[in-house]
């Protein structure tokens, strides 16, 4: 067990009802994808090779299964107006993109989610380390990725002004498979020269979006400056990436972060930002996601047959699914692997833990560049 | 089950995740060795200053001295071995273990190492060409009445270790009598020496502080790399290229190693055959010193011949087997993957296979879960053939017909050269050829090193740099 998980018979009421508003969710959500007056192009297109009605055949979550695996293809190349549900056609429409290194990126259009996606996830913050009206730092990659805008919109949620410092991942991929290494930390570089510069001028930051590597950078400069992460100001910190292990995070804690908070989170353009539980030495600093559910789920299936659910404590990959009405993804077999893990008190669902890349893909995939 | 902490500047420091090192053959778990991240080598090496202020609190003499006994601890000591300890057997069986070398041969890499420790005043006088010690720990000095002064480029030296050939760790033994801290970061399945021989190091009075072993994965010897101002990687092609002209990095490689027969010589090649032998076989083939290349006008078909009679007879035995000679492959699919590739150099016109005539069924044997591939030896009619520049990590040859004057030009870069010439004018090529490292002139087997000479590159150059010093009174 890594997490203080919830086994009492009070949690199992609470998974139960969980359960239940997650099936109902799944019946608004199937009916407004599959309603030809409100479904997207895609989906009411695939409704006609079915062979079967979603809109009456779909009633649970676990019936998501019938519609197979969602291809990772799909959602490479365009028109990407075939995923606008005409439910919400004459919206601004936003598009991200995930990876792109060689190739066509995958793309998911946006209008509210990512607002409402980490809205939510701000209702997780603890008020203490991230004060409302606080100025924020987002020290990450923007580019065609939602998480500028994601992390701007969560500063203005709460009340404070977002500072931003870019890092292109498609650029530093390229460095690495060139094996630039000078150019890469000339880089890496530039980008920590930035986030130091903004941390001095005198903004009031005081909480912080970022990656791993570029925090462990940024601490690392701070502190042949004499100065620290929390001495720079900055009290709370939300940070996510698959090199986020239980190492790093006690490595971060103990020696780089010097007080401040820092809360993992795991998340995608495709499915939205999962929480973590509170890790620390009580659980050998071992992170546990769960996802925005009902928008999200994360589930964690067998390998090789992945319509199964792997035991608790076991490893399995990652799948996904998102519910809204702006984008519907049913069982995407994500480029991760890891454990599941039980309910939590405060998220009385499925979770995942120790997410690093899928092995059939981690010796070809360049990971952990930012 | 031992458990390999990493050790930060002497001090023990317990990941949470772990590596097992596991059994060749049997895949069982033999230790648990502690996984570092990048970040905490960036951070330690803020601290590197220490280590050689540390050494630098010993005069170099002093240092030699310890060393010599570390070099005694080693062979004979238990000593610790991460929570536990190792006898000298002990450590000969987990080596063996781990990296599938007989263990006969880990205790020949023993004795090496532990030579290497004892004749540390000759390793090092040579290596200084006699410079007084204390120029290098003060930085400054006279010598026949002209200022010196060799300066130290970094407080450590980092060291990115390989699995495969235990005898590489010779290489770093003078660093520290040199007041120059280590970084390790240990080969995956060879944690085995750079732990016991700190202990021995630590039990003959080095300062903990001036050594530090970071077990792990891509990231952490990237991080020794990026963190060192001074460091050796040991690796394939690739890595070589990508450190070329990286003057912070050596970087070592394959040797393709040569033995090179004058035309001269060649009509009396049998004299040598034993040379030959021993150049390809010593190790199992392993090293980048052993040869990998038998170049002569003429007579290479017979020479290959030869070779093939002597070497097809050979079989894998177990590792604890007082005549086992052949190194087992390790990671899965490895040895297929050669010898497939092998089988299809030799399809090339002019080549062939001139052991597969000497003995029955293929060259790679499994055994249980180990594979070995057994000695091997190619005739390739010409020097364009591909097969005439491979190297494997086994008892591998290709004997290349080519004319004396084309071979200087078409040998490629060539870590170690013996050459069998008494002609003037080729041994003068010879000496003056920039792609050879090391040159033995005569009947010298390529494996057999002398101590006192700089290998690939004088360490003692790459550490200090001599420049110019005035001082006039104040």
């Amino acid at each position: 067990m890594q997490v203080q998980t919830d086994t009492s018979s009070a949690s199992a009421a609470r998974a139960a009802e969980a359960r239940a508003a997650l099936d109902a969710w799944v019946r608004e959500i199937v009916d407004w994808h599959f309603d030809p007056a409100s479904g997207s192009p895609f989906w009411l297109e695939r409704a006609g090779t079915l062979g079967w009605d979603p809109r009456s055949e779909i009633g649970t979550f676990d019936d998501l299964r019938r519609f197979g695996p969602f291809e990772d293809e799909w959602l490479r190349g365009g028109p990407v107006q075939r995923w606008v549900p005409r439910g919400l056609a004459g919206k601004p429409v936003y598009v991200f993109e995930t990876g792109g290194t060689t190739g066509i990126p995958k793309t998911r259009i946006n209008i509210d989610d990512f607002r409402i996606d980490y809205e939510l996830f701000s209702a997780t913050l603890p008020g203490e380390h991230f004060p409302q009206g606080a100025n924020w730092l987002m020290l990450g990659p923007s580019g065609p990725r939602r998480l500028r805008l994601a992390v701007e919109h969560l500063t203005q949620h709460r009340g404070g002004i977002c500072f931003c410092v870019d890092l292109d991942p498609r650029w530093v991929i390229k460095l690495i498979q060139k094996g630039w290494t000078d150019h890469l930390q000339a880089y890496k570089d530039h980008v920590i020269d930035q986030a130091v510069t903004v941390l001095s001028a005198n903004h009031d930051i005081r909480c912080m979006f970022t990656t791993p590597k570029l925090l462990e950078a940024l601490a690392l400069r701070l502190e042949s400056m004499g100065t620290t992460i929390r001495k720079a100001g900055i009290t709370g910190i939300f940070s996510g990436g698959t090199e986020f292990t239980p190492q790093w995070n006690r490595f971060a804690h103990e020696e780089l972060l010097d007080g401040a908070y820092m809360t993992p989170t795991y998340g995608n353009t495709l499915m939205g930002l999962a929480a973590s539980a509170p890790s620390g030495p009580h659980n050998d600093y071992t992170i546990a996601y769960y996802a925005p559910q009902p928008r999200a789920v994360i589930e964690v299936v067998d390998f090789d047959t992945p319509e199964r659910l792997v035991p608790y404590g076991d490893t399995g990959r990652v799948r996904l699914t998102t519910l809204t009405r702006e984008f519907f993804m049913p069982g995407f077999l994500e480029r991760d692997e890891g454990e599941r893990e039980p309910p939590y008190e405060r998220y009385p669902w499925d979770g995942v833990s120790g997410v690093r890349p899928y092995r059939e893909f981690a010796a070809s995939t360049t990971v952990g560049v930012y | 089950m031992i458990h390999l902490p990493v050790l930060r500047w002497g001090e023990p420091y317990t990941s949470l995740e772990v590596d097992e090192v596991v059994h060749f053959a049997t895949g069982e778990p033999i230790a648990r060795v502690s996984r570092a991240n990048g970040g905490l080598i960036q951070r330690d090496m803020r601290k590197a200053a220490r280590a050689r202020e540390a050494l630098r609190a010993f005069s170099i003499e002093d240092l030699i001295a310890r060393v010599g006994r570390a070099g005694e601890h080693y062979m004979t000591a238990t000593l610790p071995m991460g929570d536990g300890a190792q006898s000298p057997d002990e450590f000969v069986h987990a080596q063996s273990a781990s990296t599938g070398l007989p263990e006969r041969m880990c205790r020949a890499n023993m004795k090496k190492n532990a030579f290497v420790l004892s004749e540390m005043g000759a390793v090092l006088t040579s290596l200084t060409r006699g410079l007084a010690f204390d120029v290098l720990s003060t930085g400054q000095g006279v010598e026949r009445e002209v200022p010196i002064s060799y300066q130290a480029q970094s407080p450590v030296l980092g060291l990115v270790l390989p699995s495969n050939s235990p005898g590489v760790h010779t290489l770093w033994l003078p660093i520290v009598p040199l007041q120059i801290g280590l970084v390790l970061k240990p080969g995956p399945q060879e944690p085995w020496t750079p732990y016991r021989m700190a202990a021995a190091f630590f039990e003959a009075g080095i300062p903990r502080e001036a050594i530090a072993i970071y077990p792990g994965q891509a990231d952490v010897g990237a991080a020794v790399l990026d963190s060192c101002a001074r460091s050796l990687i040991f690796g394939g092609t690739t890595t070589v290229d990508r450190y070329r002209g990286t003057p912070r990095v050596q970087a070592h490689g394959p040797g393709f190693t040569k033995i090179l027969i004058g035309d001269d010589q060649v009509d009396r090649w049998e004299r040598h055959l034993d040379m030959m032998v021993e150049s390809v076989f010593v190790n199992s083939g392993r090293s980048c010193i052993n040869c990998s290349g038998i170049w002569a006008s003429r007579h290479t078909r017979e020479i290959a011949d030869a070779l093939a009679e002597r070497l097809a007879a050979v079989r894998p035995l177990p590792p604890e087997h007082p005549d086992a000679s052949l190194a087992a492959f390790t990671v899965p699919g490895v040895a297929e993957a050669i010898s497939r590739a092998i089988d299809a150099g030799a399809q090339a016109p002019g080549v062939e296979d001139v052991t597969a005539r000497h003995r029955p069924g293929g060259r790679l044997v499994k055994e249980g879960a180990a594979d070995y591939l057994l000695p091997t030896v190619l005739h390739a009619s010409s020097p364009e053939a591909a097969v005439a520049k491979q190297e494997y990590m086994f008892p591998f040859v290709t004997v290349v017909e080519c004319p004396q004057a084309r071979m200087l030009e078409a040998i490629g870069p060539t870590l170690v050269c013996t050459a069998l010439t008494r002609h003037d004018a080729f041994r003068r090529q010879l000496l003056d050829a920039v792609h050879i490292d090391r040159l033995n002139l005569g009947p010298v087997p390529t494996t057999r090193l002398n101590w006192l000479q700089p290998h690939e590159g004088n360490i003692v150059e790459f550490l200090f740099r001599a420049r110019a010093f005035q001082s006039a009174p104040l």
